[in-house]
């Protein structure tokens, strides 16, 4: 059975990237716990809507955990304590407890700048996809997919690797503003299959200079990213990323 | 050049120089321990590295492997506090998983820096330097054991080198595993087993520290056998 819940929400405005923004709360009465985090904030929507303010803003598309849209920092955590493995969308009311303060606040990184209010520009993910996050495909009669053999265990890592959703949780969570998580997600979704092979070494070092290019950090191996992934990448990947791109710069 | 061009080349750059620092301290511990067993001994490798030029040669190694590794602390550091921005988060919180070790490097090193400073008064200075600059001390610039008893026998000094000794172990305990992610020999596997193989070794290392330094503070007499006389300090 459902229990409600009455909390208090903190959630963060802000006009652009140069406005400075600040908080502005809401008691939210009576929210039955099976509601997700989303529809909590689509109920305070509606509420601002009819008392004709203006929206809050923030990212979603799917709701469904696939994505990537969605990207709340809430109480402290990118996506919330979900049951792990899980984006904002999936985070539940029943996580919280009646009488709880949930503050929200949008990824904080100069690599991702406000849009609106909990909305940030995360194109700088897409610019380093598109600096070589692909392979090359010359198109023609496909082969039988049985004729490369790929041993399992490579083709389950390349698809956990694939699991990523380009969220951004882990460049929210980095002290140091690093994209390591991400970018070595995608070097290493291709870097271990045999299509992906030819063009291994260029695909490391183009996308680790256009992630430098953006400005995103440099790694200092805290983990803060593995923890807060919701698709449970692991630094495994980025030691995976500095070997590619070590040993394509010792191949030049 | 990639090593100084790349966020994974100056990784690389910390990664080398802190190896080869842990290394270093890997030999300096090991070479202490003689000041336990044999007063003789010891001063007799004190001599082996007075200020031949050899010694003087890999002393200017070390001090350019020092060098190049705080500067690039402090250029990522920079980067890293760049590439993060102003805007703090309201609320954080610390997941279980993330050492404080890991976030806090610079603090730990800048301790450690303050550490050597003082380190190499009480020792390079009176040592090494004295020796080049043919300084005429109460305690002869070779005869390292009575170096050690004349510092240790100061408890202040004792106190700071303990403190000195619990930050380059924190230090290590994250630099270790962190320096072999970075040139990229770990995965699933080998990333638990370096971690423990770090913490291992830099508790090893750092007992040794330790050791010497307690022992020599506790009771300098029943140390380095016969020859160990005690030498006044004047200066
Ligand atoms: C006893 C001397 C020292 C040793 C043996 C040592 C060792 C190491 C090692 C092995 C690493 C890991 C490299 C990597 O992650 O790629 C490291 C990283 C680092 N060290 Fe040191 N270090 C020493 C002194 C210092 C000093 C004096 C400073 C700064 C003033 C410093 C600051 C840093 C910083 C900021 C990092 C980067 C953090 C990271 O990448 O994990 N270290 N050190
Ligand atoms: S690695 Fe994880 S946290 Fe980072 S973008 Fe991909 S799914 Fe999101
Ligand atoms: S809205 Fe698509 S993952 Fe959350």
């Amino acid at each position: 059975m459902a229990k409600n819940l009455s909390f208090t929400i903190k959630y963060w405005k802000q006009n652009g990237p140069k406005d400075k923004g600040h908080f502005e709360s809401r008691q939210m009465k009576d929210i039955p716990d099976d509601t997700s985090f989303l529809e909590m904030l689509d109920i305070l929507n509606e509420q601002l809507i009819e008392e004709g303010k203006e929206p809050f803003v923030f990212d979603h598309d799917c709701r469904e955990g696939i994505c990537g849209m969605c990207s709340l920092y809430i109480n402290g955590t990118p996506h919330g304590k979900t049951e792990r493995g899980a984006t904002t969308c999936q985070l539940y009311m029943r996580r919280f407890k009646d009488g709880d303060t949930i503050t929200i606040e949008p990824w904080r990184s100069a690599g991702f700048p406000v849009i609106k209010d909990c909305m940030v520009d995360r194109t700088a993910f897409d610019k380093i996809i598109q600096a070589g996050g692909y392979t090359t495909v010359r198109t023609g009669a496909p082969q039988d997919a049985n004729s490369i053999l790929i041993p399992k265990q490579d083709a389950d890592e390349a698809m956990d690797c694939a699991s990523c959703i380009g969220c951004g949780a882990c460049v929210a969570a980095c002290k140091n503003g690093s994209a390591m998580l991400f970018v070595s997600s995608k070097v290493s979704q291709l870097a271990l299959l045999p299509q992906g092979r030819p063009e291994a070494a260029k695909r490391a070092k183009a996308m680790v200079a256009k992630m430098d290019e953006l400005g995103f950090g440099n790694c200092t191996n805290t983990r803060a990213c593995e923890a807060v992934c919701p698709k449970c990448e692991t630094i495994a990947n980025i030691a995976r990323l500095n070997r590619e791109f070590i040993k394509a710069k010792l191949a030049d | 050049m990639w090593l100084f061009k790349s966020s994974i080349g100056r990784k690389v750059i910390m990664s080398v120089t802190g190896i080869a620092l842990v290394l270093f301290l890997t030999f300096h511990g090991c070479m202490n321990v003689v000041a336990l067993l044999s007063a003789d001994a010891y001063n007799q490798i004190c001599a082996l590295l007075g200020s031949n030029w050899y010694a003087i040669a890999a002393t200017c190694g070390l001090a350019a492997l020092v060098a190049i590794h705080i500067v690039y602390a402090f250029i990522l550091t920079f980067q890293n506090r760049k590439a993060r921005g102003n805007n703090k988060y309201y609320v954080t919180e610390k997941p279980g998983k993330v050492e404080w070790a890991s976030q806090n490097m610079l603090v730990l090193g800048i301790i450690v820096v303050l550490g050597l400073l003082l380190h190499l008064f009480n020792f390079w200075y009176n040592m090494m330097f004295a020796e080049i600059a043919e300084v005429q001390n109460a305690i002869s610039a070779t005869d390292g054991f009575n170096w050690i008893k004349m510092t240790f026998s100061n408890p202040v000094f004792v106190a700071i080198y303990v403190i000195w000794l619990v930050a380059i172990w924190f230090h290590l305990t994250h630099g270790f595993w962190s320096a072999i992610q970075t040139l990229g020999w770990s995965g699933h596997i080998w990333f638990k087993r370096w971690k423990l193989i770090g913490s291992i070794w830099a508790t090893i290392v750092m007992a040794l520290f330790l050791i010497v330094a307690l022992a020599f503070a506790i009771c300098p007499d029943c140390l380095g056998g016969a020859s160990g006389k005690v030498v006044p300090f004047a200066m």
